[in-house]
């Protein structure tokens, strides 16, 4: 059709519209890690603006020697890989436990669940209620209160009864219990679902930063994004961590010397990058999760 | 699997019946640790609403907490300082969640604009890098934000100054200028590319020969947008705004906790950040916790709201 190859008015406004936004969304990322490959004098002058200049890796090597950021990154580390793994579990077998008709109060359960993703009894009270628990201060804050989330619940219900029954049903002739069923049949039905739960799940993880907050003052328990607000926050403790990280000698090269703006960036960059590392695949898989979740709402 | 089916002689209906029966309390006891859980993390705190009763220290236990009835509730709007605070909140409140309803067209609006894009690559490449965003902390969103706006070598202002634009660098960070507006855009540059996601498919989803009746038609471009994908689009809308409606007064707190400073407090201070800043900051659980129940309620009000406008709009309920 002569019509198609036709690039109206219309087509440049909306090339220009989409391109201009999506600079937008991506230019931060570009801006800051140009910034902590660069000359750090450069870079705390403004300098350095929309290419790198005098590249160096320093600052990567020295926000590790920074107290606390490796912990921090391994505390972080931990509770993605533990917390995904609890919640996934948990959230497939609930999902096939509410499809079963025979569960004892099977309707009543499914709206106790529910009905907390809408309604909530604040934050007050759910602080003093972690505290009651002794979960301040404790590793396990970060964990058990995720493992069974509603929304995951809802999609792998939903994803399950798309299923066909005479599988499951196949099997219980065949004498197996509901555990054997959902472990050697549902599971490997599922996994699709579950891939995008993994993915929510760990992203959600990993970008967690108010159970620290509130929970935790314990500096062993700090996660990196708990750490990254310190520093955008409190200007005394970047400081004196630029006093602890670098020794005497570095000082004198100010192209390597880290600054408050050096830390930040970097420390942004390194909590960014196993988002950025993941996210091409995952890419995928979100697009079907949010699809069932819209249906079920 | 349809081997397994074979081997069975007969009744199969009543041993299923058998199966199913046995299974009552077995499939119950497989879920009550998790229901467990539940409970004491969603249940459990309601119990702490009788905070709001009590003059309450952190180091204090209840029992030795003087007993102050509903004053927390009435002091909300009883004198005119408080009044005002409260007032003040809300307006916060409002502004955003309104702004925030407003610009839920923008998604809407952006999926229709891709799916205009004839290039395949240069759509992908779109959604690919407007969905990241959404994936990032708000911890980080404040960091790139810093970067960007800050007053002294933040991009912009770098950037303006350079041009000779402007002579001196601006504060937009910490300024009280169209906080509520300011707040609202950075939601839009998280959430446009992942909000824009369920239009994408919805778009999908529209038979592609309803187009081709209408360019046989005569039916141009702009037409075929309003009359064929607008309405394909709009009862995914309209669950999503349903759902908006439902969280109007729960706006979250990290963002507004991450962007707020001294100078943009009165204007960014949303419910959410409110009841922080006076239970967790100043320590004030009694009131705090007065102002959380309020919340709650208003929410559960505004979720049948929402769960009634559900069952009338598409006859399904959102609970």
């Amino acid at each position: 059709m002569a019509l198609k190859n036709k690039f109206s008015l219309f087509d440049v406004i909306n090339y220009t519209v989409l391109t201009l936004f999506t600079l937008a969304c991506i230019f931060p990322f570009y801006y800051l890690f140009i910034n902590t490959i660069s000359n750090n004098d450069l870079s705390s002058r403004g300098l350095i603006m929309f290419y790198p200049q005098e590249i160096q890796f320093s600052n990567y090597k020295h926000v590790f020697q920074i107290p606390g950021l490796t912990l921090a990154a391994g505390v972080t580390v931990a509770r993605t890989v533990i917390g995904t793994a609890l919640t996934v579990v948990a959230s497939g077998l609930l999902g096939y436990l509410f499809t079963k008709n025979e569960m004892w109060g099977r309707r009543f359960w499914y709206r106790f669940l529910v009905i907390t993703m809408y309604f909530n009894a604040g934050l007050i009270p759910w602080y003093l209620t972690m505290r009651n628990l002794g979960l301040t201060n404790n590793f396990l804050a970060y964990i058990v209160p995720g493992i069974v989330s509603p929304f995951f619940i809802i999609l792998v219900k939903t994803f399950v009864e798309s299923t066909p029954v005479a599988l499951q049903e196949s099997a219980q002739m065949d004498g197996a219990g509901y555990m054997t069923i959902f472990w050697k049949i549902v599971m490997p039905l599922i996994t699709p679902i579950l891939a995008t739960i993994t993915i929510f799940s760990a992203v959600g993880q990993w970008n967690q930063f108010y159970d620290t907050l509130f929970l935790v003052t314990d500096s062993k328990l700090f996660t990196l994004q708990f750490i990254l607000w310190r520093y955008m926050n409190e200007a005394l403790s970047v400081a004196e961590i630029m006093k602890q990280s670098s020794g005497g000698a570095l000082r004198a090269n100010l192209s390597i010397m880290p600054t408050p703006t050096s830390i930040r960036t970097t420390v942004s960059i390194i909590v960014v990058i196993p988002i950025l590392l993941v996210y091409p695949f995952f890419q995928r898989y979100f697009v079907k999760g949010i699809m069932i979740g819209a249906i079920k709402g | 699997m349809s081997t397994g089916l074979a081997k069975i002689p007969e009744h199969p209906a009543r041993r299923r019946d058998r199966y199913q029966l046995k299974g009552k309390y077995k499939l119950f006891l497989i879920a009550l640790p998790f229901l467990v859980l539940v409970f004491l993390f969603s249940y459990l705190p309601l119990y702490g609403w009788i905070y709001s009763l009590y003059n309450y220290f952190p180091a204090i236990p209840l029992s030795q907490s003087e007993f102050v009835g509903l004053r927390w509730f009435t002091m909300m709007f009883s004198n005119e300082v408080q009044r005002d605070e409260m007032m003040r909140v809300l307006r916060n409140t409002f502004a955003i969640s309104s702004l925030g309803i407003v610009t839920s067209v923008f998604p809407v609006i952006f999926a229709i604009l891709l799916q205009e894009i004839r290039s395949t690559k240069f759509k992908r490449l779109v959604q690919t890098f407007t969905t990241l965003p959404n994936f990032i902390s708000w911890v980080l969103v404040y960091s790139f934000a810093f970067m960007m706006f800050a007053v002294d070598n933040g991009f912009v202002n770098n950037l303006l100054l350079r041009l000779g634009w402007i002579d001196t660098p601006l504060n937009i960070l910490a300024s009280d200028n169209h906080t509520w507006l300011a707040m609202t855009l950075w939601g839009v540059w998280k959430g446009l590319g992942w909000g824009a996601i369920m239009y994408i498919a919805a778009i999908t989803g529209i038979d592609t020969e309803l187009y081709e009746a209408a360019r046989v038609d005569g039916a141009g471009r702009f037409k075929q947008i309003w009359h064929i994908t607008v309405p394909g689009i709009i009862p995914t809308y309209f669950v999503l705004l349903i759902l908006s409606i439902a969280n109007f007064i729960n706006n979250g707190l990290d963002q507004y906790f991450v962007f707020a400073n001294a100078m943009n407090m009165s204007n960014i201070e949303v419910l959410d950040l409110y009841v922080y800043n006076i239970g967790m900051a100043n320590s004030n659980f009694g009131f705090a916790t007065a102002v959380s129940i309020m919340k709650s309620l208003v929410s559960l009000f505004l979720l049948f709201l929402a769960n009634g406008m559900s069952k009338v709009v598409r006859g399904e309920s959102i609970i």
